[in-house]
C-alpha cells in the first residue's frame, strides 16, 4: 500500500489522481502509524517551510518521517523535498527534518527572472540517476531552491543558480517539480518510481 | 532553461466549451473534458477554464466539470468564473484545479486575493484583469480596469492596481486586453510590457493571438512569461505544435517535446 501523508500542506488531489490514473492504490492519511505500516511512501506539500514543519509536530509525524525515508521506498515533492534539507531560510529561517545534508533558499532578484519560477523547466540528471532521461521538462512552482549537495541527482538553473532539483539517497527519491503535474514526464517517472519499490 | 508557457483558454458555457468575440456571438466548440484532453496531449503547458455564465446566473462554478478535467489531464489548469469566497476557492482546489481566477471579484474586493494567498499560497491566485485604453485622468498608464465582462469602468489605473494586486499576493496575472480581445490581430504589447515590467510575479498575456507569430512577439518584445490562445487554435487553424515550433525556431525557449 502507498501512503500519501496529509500535514496540511496544501491540496493531495492531483497526486491522488496522478497514482490513480497508473492504478495505484493510495491512501491519503496523517496517522503516523499507516504511515509507518505502508510499503512506500509519498510526501509532497506545497506552503511554506515554518508550517510545515509545525503541522508535522503538531501531527506526531516527524519520527514516522524520518523512519520511513530512512528504510522505505520514499517519494518526496516540491516542500515535501525541501523539508528533508537542514534548513530553510523561508520565514526568516527554519530547522527542517535534516535527512539530507544542504539548506534551502530563496532566489535572488534577478533582473528578467520573475519569483516563483512558474513553468517547465529542464532537469539535467547527474550522479548516474536514471529515473528520467536527462533534460526532460518538469513542471516547477517554487520561490525556494535547494542548493547542490552529494546526493543531488537532478539539476536546473534558475535565476543565475543551479539548484537541486532532484535528490536521491538510498530508497528516498524526491523532487521540487510537481511529476503529478508533469504530463507524460511526470507519469513516467511516477510509474518508473512505483515499479523500483 | 525555463519555458515560455502556451495556456489554452477554454471559454465554457453551460457545460460546453464555447468562444465569442467580445463576449458575443457565442459558438459551441466542444466538450470541456475532451478538448483539455486533446490539448493537454498536444502540448499545452497548461490550460484555463472559465465559467462565463456562472456571476451572471449567480451561480457556482461547475465542481463536476472541474473534478472531470483533474482526473483526465494531468497538467496544471486554472479555473475562474462564480467564484465568490475564500470557500468557493476551496471547492475549486479540492476538485483538482491548480489555480483560481479571480477577476471582478478582487475589483470589488481586493482583500479576497490576500484571504486566498493565505489559505493556499500565492501560487493558487491568479489575477485576471480586463484592461482596455482610457483617457481617463485617473489612469495614468493609458489603461483603466473594466469588469463585468469588459460592461463596467472602475475608474482603476490597470499598472496600479497590478502591482497592488501582486502585493496582496498575487502570484500571477492574466492582462486581458479588451482592445485586442477576440480580434486575432496580435497581444496588446504596450500594456502587457507595462505590467510585466512592473510586477515581480509571472504575466500572462492574453487576447489577441491570431497567429504563432504573435506569441514570439509578445514573449520577446513584451516580456510575458505565459501567453493565452483560444479561437487560433478552437477552429483548427493552428496547432499548440505548430505555434510551438514557431516559437523554438524564433529562439523563444519553448517545450516542444511532449
Amino acid at each position: 500500500m502507498t501512503a500519501i501523508v496529509d500535514y496540511r500542506a496544501g491540496n493531495l488531489t492531483s497526486v491522488r489522481l496522478a497514482f490513480e490514473a497508473l492504478g495505484e492504490d493510495a491512501v491519503v492519511t496523517s496517522d503516523p502509524n499507516v504511515v509507518a505500516k505502508s510499503d512506500r511512501v509519498v510526501f509532497p506539500g506545497v506552503g511554506a517551510a515554518a508550517s510545515a514543519m509545525a503541522n508535522l509536530r503538531e501531527l506526531r509525524l516527524v519520527d514516522a518521517v524520518k523512519s520511513v525515508a530512512a528504510d522505505k521506498p520514499f517519494l518526496g515533492i516540491c516542500l515535501g523535498m525541501q523539508i528533508l534539507f537542514e534548513h530553510s531560510e523561508e520565514d526568516g529561517g527554519v530547522d527542517t527534518l535534516g535527512i539530507i545534508p544542504g539548506r534551502v533558499r530563496r532566489f535572488a532578484d534577478v533582473p528578467g527572472f520573475k519569483i516563483p519560477q512558474i513553468g517547465w523547466n529542464d532537469v539535467e540528471t547527474v550522479n548516474g540517476c536514471n529515473v528520467c532521461p536527462s533534460g526532460e521538462f518538469f513542471y516547477f512552482v517554487h520561490s525556494y531552491y535547494a542548493e547542490l549537495c552529494p546526493f543531488t541527482s537532478g539539476v536546473t538553473e534558475y535565476a543565475g543558480v543551479k539548484f537541486t532539483a532532484m535528490v536521491k539517497r538510498g530508497r528516498l527519491l524526491a523532487c521540487q517539480f510537481h511529476p503529478e503535474k508533469s504530463g507524460k514526464a511526470g507519469l513516467a517517472l511516477l510509474k518508473g518510481w512505483l515499479e523500483s519499490c | 532553461m525555463l519555458t515560455k508557457r502556451v495556456i489554452p483558454c477554454l471559454d465554457v458555457r453551460s457545460g460546453r466549451v464555447t468562444k465569442g468575440v467580445k463576449f458575443k456571438n457565442n459558438i459551441d466548440l466542444g466538450d470541456p473534458v475532451e478538448m483539455a484532453v486533446r490539448y493537454s496531449d498536444g502540448g499545452a503547458d497548461e490550460l484555463v477554464f472559465y465559467d462565463i455564465t456562472a456571476s451572471a446566473e449567480r451561480r457556482p462554478i461547475d465542481i463536476g466539470m472541474v473534478e472531470s478535467v483533474a482526473k483526465a489531464i494531468r497538467i496544471p489548469f486554472a479555473v475562474g468564473g462564480g467564484i465568490s469566497c475564500v470557500a468557493d476557492m476551496e471547492r475549486v482546489i479540492l476538485a483538482g484545479a491548480e489555480k483560481i481566477s479571480v477577476n471582478s471579484l478582487a475589483v470589488r474586493n481586493p482583500g479576497i486575493i490576500a484571504e486566498g494567498a493565505k489559505a493556499f499560497g500565492r501560487q493558487c491566485i491568479v489575477l485576471g484583469m480586463d484592461p482596455v485604453k482610457s483617457e481617463n485622468p485617473a489612469c495614468p498608464s493609458g489603461y483603466e480596469i473594466t469588469t463585468r465582462g469588459f460592461r463596467e469602468f472602475t475608474g482603476m489605473d490597470a499598472v496600479e492596481w497590478a502591482k497592488r494586486a501582486a502585493d496582496l499576493g498575487a502570484g500571477e496575472i492574466v492582462v486581458n486586453s479588451v482592445d485586442a480581445d477576440g480580434t486575432r490581430a496580435g497581444f496588446e504589447l504596450t500594456i502587457t510590457k507595462m505590467i510585466a515590467d512592473s510586477v515581480g510575479v509571472p504575466v500572462v498575456a492574453s487576447g489577441g493571438a491570431g497567429r504563432p507569430e504573435h506569441l514570439v512577439t509578445v514573449f520577446r518584445d513584451a516580456d510575458a512569461d505565459a501567453a493565452i490562445v483560444a479561437g487560433m487554435i478552437h477552429t483548427g487553424d493552428y496547432t499548440i505544435a505548430q505555434i510551438k515550433d514557431v516559437m523554438h525556431a524564433s529562439g523563444v525557449p519553448t517545450r516542444i517535446t511532449f
